[in-house]
C-alpha cells in the first residue's frame, strides 16, 4: 500500500506544471519566436520615437541656407535637404504623423469593417448578398488606386487621406468579419442568448460581435503596416499630404531628384524609416495571423 | 461546364457595371466642386463654368450617371482635360508597355517566390527557413517608390551596370515594328536582336523592383500552402513507400500546392496594376501607370477616373480568366461550390 501512495506522489511531482509568471511566459514566446521578437522590439523604438521624440529634435521645418545638402554628421545625423532643414528631426515629427495616420485608418476601417461584417453574417439573407456584392466591386481596384481617387476626388488634407485609405480597407474587414460571424453565430452560446430573450441586434453585437473580432484584430496590425506605406505612397505622389510637411512619403519624393545629383540621404532615410516601421507591423502581424506556423 | 461560362461572365459585367458606378459616385457625388476640382487650383470661374458645361456637370445628377454608364458600355472612358484625347484610346496605346513590364515582373517573382517557399516549407523551422520569412516580410514592408530610388541610384548612377530611368529605348534608339507591342519580342520578330537586348537592359532595373515586392506574398503563400501538403497523409504514405524527396516535393506537393498559388498570383497581378503608378513613374515608363501619374499632376480627373476603371475591369476579367481555368482544371469547383461562391 504504503508503495502505491509513494508512486501516486511522484506522478503528482512530475505532472504538476511550474507556476509561470506572465512575464515569463512572456519571454518564453519571445524566445521561441525570434522574428516576432525582432518586431515588438522595432515596434517599441518606433512608438517610443513617436509619442517623446518630437519633443527632443528640432523644428522640422526650420531652414538653414547655410547648411544646404549637408551630408550626415555628428551635427546633423541624417544630413539636410535642399532648404537645410534636418532630416532626423523631419523624420521624427514624421514618425508620428505616419504612424497616427495609420494606426487611425486601421482602427476606422477594423470598426467600420467589422459592425458591417456582423450584420451581413448574422442576419445573411438579401443584406448580406447587397454587402458581399459591393465588397466584390470595391476588393476590384487595387486598395492604392481606389483610395488615389477618392483623396483625387475629395480636397486635399489629412482627413480626406485618412477616409480614403480607410475606405480601401474597409471591404477586407467586412469579409474577415462576416466569415467568422457565420461561424459563431451557429455555436450553442448564441442559441443560449437567443433562447434567453435577447434581440436579434443584441444577440449580434452583445454577443457575436466579440467573438468574431479575432480575426479582424489580428489582422489590423498588417492594415496598419499597409496603410502607412499607402498614405506614404500616396504623399510620394503628391496627393494626399503635401509639403512642406514633415511626412516619410513627402520626404522621400522631394528627395528624389537628389539622387541624381549624389544626395542620397536626403530620401534614403525617410524611406528606410517607411520600410522598417512598416517591417514592425508585418512582423508582428504575420505571426499572429499564424502566417508563421 | 457552358452554364458555369455563362454564370462567371454575367457576374463579371455586373461587377463591371457595379466599378463604374462606384467609380461615378466617388467623382461626382462626393462633396467637392467637380467642375473646379478638375480646372485645377488657379482656374478663374469662367474656366470653371466652361468645363462644368463641357462636362456635362450641370446636367441633373441622372442623365449624367446615364451618360456615364452609356459610354463605359461601349468602351468610352471620357475625354482627357490634359490632352482632349480619348482616354480609352490613350490608355490602350500606352498598354503594352506596362503589360511588359508587368508579365515580366510576375514571371521573376513567381520564380523566386515559387522556389523559396518551397525551399523554406522543406527546411521548417530551421535559419533558411527563418531568413525567407524575413525576405517575405522585408518585400511587404518595402516601399516600391524608395526601392525604385535605390536601385536607380546604385545600379544606375553610381555603378553604371544599367541605363538609368528614361524609358524603353535609350534616347534616340528607334522603337522596333509593333507586332505585340513587347519590345523585347518585337525584336526579335523584326529580326533586331540588339533592340531585344537594349529593351531588357531598361527593363532590368523596374522588373527587379516590382518582382522583389511581388515575390512576398507568393513566397508566403507557397510556403504555407507546402507545409499544409507535406503533412498530409499521402505524403506520408509516399515517405514510407520510399518515393524520392525531390518528387514528393517538386511533383507531388506542389502540385497541390497549385490552385491558392495561382490564386495569389491573380492578386499581386491585380496588385501591381496599382503600383505600377509609382515604378512607372520613377523609371519614366511610358505605360498607364505613368499616364495616371501625368493626370494626378494635373488634376485631370476623367483621365485619372477613366484610368480607375479600367484598372478595374482589367481586373476583374483576370480574376475570370483564372476561375475559368480552375474551373477546366477541377471538376469539383465547376460541379460543387467550391472556390466559385
Amino acid at each position: 500500500m504504503g508503495d502505491d501512495d509513494a508512486r501516486r506522489f511522484d506522478v503528482q511531482r512530475v505532472y504538476v506544471p511550474e507556476e509561470q509568471t506572465r512575464l515569463g511566459r512572456w519571454l518564453a514566446y519571445m524566445r521561441d519566436n525570434p522574428l516576432f521578437t525582432i518586431g515588438v522590439m522595432l515596434l517599441s523604438i518606433f512608438l517610443g520615437l513617436a509619442v517623446i521624440g518630437p519633443y527632443f529634435v528640432g523644428d522640422p521645418l526650420r531652414t538653414d541656407i547655410a547648411a544646404m545638402y549637408s551630408p550626415p554628421s555628428t551635427e546633423h545625423w541624417f544630413g539636410t535637404d535642399e532648404y537645410g532643414r534636418d532630416i532626423f528631426a523631419r523624420s521624427v515629427h514624421a514618425a508620428r504623423l505616419d504612424l497616427s495616420i495609420g494606426i487611425v485608418i486601421a482602427l476606422v476601417a477594423m470598426i467600420i469593417g467589422s459592425a458591417v461584417g456582423v450584420v451581413s453574417g448574422y442576419f445573411g439573407g438579401r443584406v448580406d448578398e447587397m454587402v458581399m456584392r459591393l465588397t466584390d466591386i470595391l476588393l476590384a481596384f487595387p486598395g492604392f488606386v481606389l483610395a488615389l481617387i477618392i483623396v483625387a476626388a475629395l480636397d486635399e488634407s489629412i482627413l480626406n487621406v485618412v477616409i480614403a485609405v480607410a475606405a480601401a480597407y474597409v471591404p477586407y474587414f467586412i469579409r474577415l468579419t462576416r466569415a467568422q460571424a457565420l461561424v459563431e453565430r451557429e455555436k450553442e452560446y448564441a442559441d443560449a442568448a437567443r433562447l434567453a430573450g435577447n434581440g436579434p441586434f443584441r444577440t449580434a453585437f452583445r454577443h457575436v460581435m466579440p467573438n468574431s473580432l479575432r480575426p479582424a484584430l489580428v489582422s489590423a496590425t498588417l492594415v496598419t503596416g499597409w496603410a502607412v506605406l499607402t498614405v506614404a505612397g500616396l504623399a510620394f505622389l503628391s496627393v494626399g499630404i503635401q509639403p512642406p510637411r514633415a511626412e516619410w512619403g513627402v520626404m522621400v519624393g522631394e528627395g528624389a531628384g537628389d539622387i541624381i545629383t549624389g544626395e542620397w540621404w536626403t530620401s534614403l532615410f525617410p524611406g528606410g524609416m517607411i520600410v522598417l516601421a512598416v517591417m514592425a507591423f508585418h512582423f508582428i502581424g504575420d505571426d499572429l495571423t499564424g502566417t508563421n506556423t | 461546364m457552358r452554364n458555369y461560362l455563362l454564370r462567371r461572365i454575367a457576374t463579371s459585367l455586373l461587377t463591371i457595371l457595379g466599378i463604374a458606378v462606384v467609380v461615378f459616385f466617388i467623382v461626382r457625388v462626393l462633396p467637392g466642386d467637380a467642375a473646379a476640382v478638375r480646372a485645377g487650383p488657379y482656374a478663374n470661374q469662367e474656366l470653371i463654368d466652361r468645363i462644368a458645361d463641357k462636362y456635362g456637370l450641370n446636367d441633373p445628377l441622372h442623365i449624367q450617371f446615364f451618360d456615364y454608364i452609356g459610354g463605359v458600355a461601349q468602351g468610352d472612358l471620357g475625354i482627357s482635360i490634359r490632352t482632349n484625347q480619348g482616354v480609352t484610346e490613350e490608355l490602350l496605346d500606352r498598354l503594352p508597355a506596362s503589360l511588359e513590364l508587368a508579365v515580366y515582373s510576375v514571371l521573376l517573382a513567381t520564380a523566386v517566390g515559387v522556389s523559396l517557399g518551397i525551399l523554406a516549407a522543406h527546411r521548417q523551422h530551421t535559419w533558411t527557413d527563418r531568413l525567407a520569412r524575413v525576405f517575405a516580410v522585408v518585400g511587404s514592408a518595402m516601399a516600391l517608390f524608395w526601392l525604385g530610388l535605390l536601385v536607380t541610384f546604385f545600379f544606375a548612377f553610381r555603378w553604371g551596370w544599367f541605363p538609368g530611368p528614361v524609358d524603353r529605348l535609350a534616347v534616340g534608339s528607334e522603337d522596333p515594328r509593333t507586332f505585340t507591342g513587347f519590345y523585347t519580342i518585337d525584336g526579335i520578330l523584326s529580326g533586331r536582336l540588339d533592340i531585344t537586348l537594349e529593351a531588357f537592359h531598361y527593363l532590368a532595373l523596374p522588373v527587379f523592383t516590382l518582382a522583389f515586392v511581388l515575390a512576398a506574398p507568393i513566397l508566403k503563400m507557397v510556403r504555407s500552402a507546402m507545409i499544409e501538403t507535406l503533412e498530409s497523409d499521402f505524403v506520408r504514405t509516399a515517405n514510407a513507400i520510399g518515393v524520392p524527396q525531390r518528387q514528393i516535393l517538386f511533383v507531388d506537393g506542389f502540385r497541390n500546392a497549385l490552385i491558392p498559388v495561382t490564386t495569389t498570383i491573380g492578386i499581386v497581378f491585380g496588385f501591381m496594376l496599382g503600383g505600377n503608378i509609382l515604378v512607372e513613374f520613377i523609371f519614366s515608363w511610358p505605360g498607364i501607370g505613368r499616364y495616371a501619374f501625368d493626370a494626378i499632376t494635373t488634376r485631370d480627373l476623367e483621365a485619372l477616373q477613366g484610368f480607375v476603371v479600367f484598372v478595374g475591369i482589367m481586373y476583374v476579367f483576370l480574376n475570370m480568366a483564372i476561375d475559368i481555368a480552375y474551373a477546366v482544371i477541377d471538376p469539383r469547383i465547376r460541379l460543387g461550390k467550391g472556390l466559385v461562391k
